[in-house]
């Protein structure tokens, strides 16, 4: 039998998710207990697009948790470059590494390594597909800003269509009660029909869809900002002409709830004005933390250790 | 225009008109021996107009992008000049080698030798969606 690692954040059960975040706080008050956790262990970052957050977290991750960390930071420096498949990369990494992050152009790709290696396989985001380890640190910043994953206004703005942290982010929070959505995007970046029948609609969540921020912000208990993605069009007329559609900005605030929060999975460009850093709202750089400790926590998930009172199991 | 009444064999019916041909090509029909027949634009009391396709020798076929094309067609199976069965293919789970994910930024739009492969997500509307990047299945 396979084992498994995680391609999707739908793989993960509400119990898993909480399992998870439980681990992750517990890092988070007693990292010395974590330290050696992962002994002897390498995880090997294959990263075919550029990344800085993601790939810099996972190998943090694994230092703090006192295994390795070896891999590559583009295509053009893997055998990619010379034609290699997914499958045969993977094969080979696995002969080196216990555990493999992959971030891929191509949606899919982390699945199609998985199939073809016996070690866990991580998808660090594949195209406009899937993120589900942003969306685990997404969990773990609104938990532990708001205290609570339930009753919830959600406001997704930006890039709907293509932004595949939102599509991640629903999905998970689909799993909690009481919990609302308010989509802002222009019409080409709605957010696309699959989520929205067979997510949002199958599981009886209310949403709306608007194009005006400032409509919605007094309702939302957190905003989840993304920028619109260069890479994700094939016609740069259309990327120029919808990039400025949302810039968040301190006026724009000035009617949100004093408890709201804002998270971006990050890099942003323009969508968010540096004023609004300091305000208490924005927790974007305290999700970058969080999404450490959520993948700490995953990676020992998916290597099968448990740590009690400070000992390995 | 008269076709032949079979004697053993297969008859497709309640095609939607103007999609036999596609169903051929999906079915490999073009690969068989024996008689095959695609009668287009029939008249239908259900659909107004309809394709029909009729194979001339008993063989297995493998039915299951019928569901997916359009859950009304049904299947005749034909011994010594009479009904033997009818049947409404049933919607299979998955679908492998028959559809292709037309996504441009699917991984097998670059790695062409992986299999393609279809999952039924949503039953009630007949919704296909790629294993590897879930862009659903036009049918």
């Amino acid at each position: 039998m396979k084992t498994k690692g995680l391609i999707d954040i739908a793989e993960l059960t509400a119990d898993e998710l909480d399992d998870l975040m439980t681990v992750a706080e517990d890092i988070i008050a007693n990292p010395a207990d974590y330290a050696e956790a992962c002994h002897g262990k390498k995880i090997a970052t294959l990263f075919y697009e550029p990344s800085t957050r993601t790939r810099l977290s996972f190998e943090s991750a694994m230092l703090e948790l006192g295994g390795s960390v070896l891999g590559f930071s583009s295509a053009s420096s893997a055998s990619v470059s010379k034609g290699e498949s997914v499958a045969d990369t993977a094969r080979t990494v696995e002969c080196f590494a216990d555990v493999i992050a992959m971030r891929h152009p191509k949606e899919g790709a982390p699945l199609v390594a998985q199939m073809h290696v016996n070690i866990p396989v991580i998808n660090a985001g594949d195209g406009g597909h899937n993120h589900p380890t942003q969306t685990l640190a997404d969990l773990l910043t609104i938990k532990r800003e708001l205290g609570r994953l339930d009753n919830l206004v959600i406001g997704c703005c930006g890039d709907l269509k293509f932004g595949r942290t939102v599509h991640s982010l629903v999905t998970a929070m689909s799993r909690y009660p009481g919990v609302r959505f308010i989509f802002i995007s222009p019409d080409e970046l709605r957010v696309p029909e699959h989520v929205r029948t067979e997510v949002l609609d199958r599981n009886g969540i209310p949403y709306e869809e608007t194009t005006s921020l400032e409509e919605a912000m007094s309702k939302l208990d957190v905003l989840y900002m993304t920028r619109v993605q260069k890479e994700r069009f094939f016609n740069e007329a259309d990327y120029l002409r919808l990039k400025d559609s949302y810039i968040l900005t301190p006026d724009k605030l000035k009617t949100a709830k004093p408890e709201m929060r804002v998270l971006h999975p990050l890099p942003r460009v323009n969508e968010i004005s540096v004023d609004v850093d300091e305000d208490p709202r924005a927790a974007y750089f305290r999700q970058v933390k969080n999404g450490k400790f959520m993948r700490m926590a995953l990676i020992l998930k998916v290597l099968g250790i448990s740590v009690k009172g400070g000992n390995v199991k | 225009m008269i076709i032949g009444s079979l004697v053993d064999g297969i008859v497709i019916d309640h095609i939607p008109a103007g999609r036999g041909m596609e169903l051929y090509k999906y079915l490999r029909l073009d690969e068989l021996d024996c008689e095959v027949a695609i009668i287009k634009n029939a008249a239908s009391s259900k659909l107004g107009k309809k394709d029909i396709i009729k194979i001339g020798a008993p063989m297995d076929l493998n039915f299951e992008i019928l569901g997916f094309i359009d859950p009304r067609i049904t299947v005749d199976i034909i011994e010594g000049g009479k009904r033997a069965r009818k049947f409404h293919p049933a919607l299979p789970e998955t679908i492998i080698g028959i559809l292709h994910c037309k996504n441009p930024r699917c991984i097998t739009s670059v790695e062409q030798e992986l299999p393609q492969v279809f999952r039924l997500t949503d039953k009630e509307h007949v919704v296909y969606r790629c294993m590897y990047c879930d862009n659903k299945a036009k049918n």
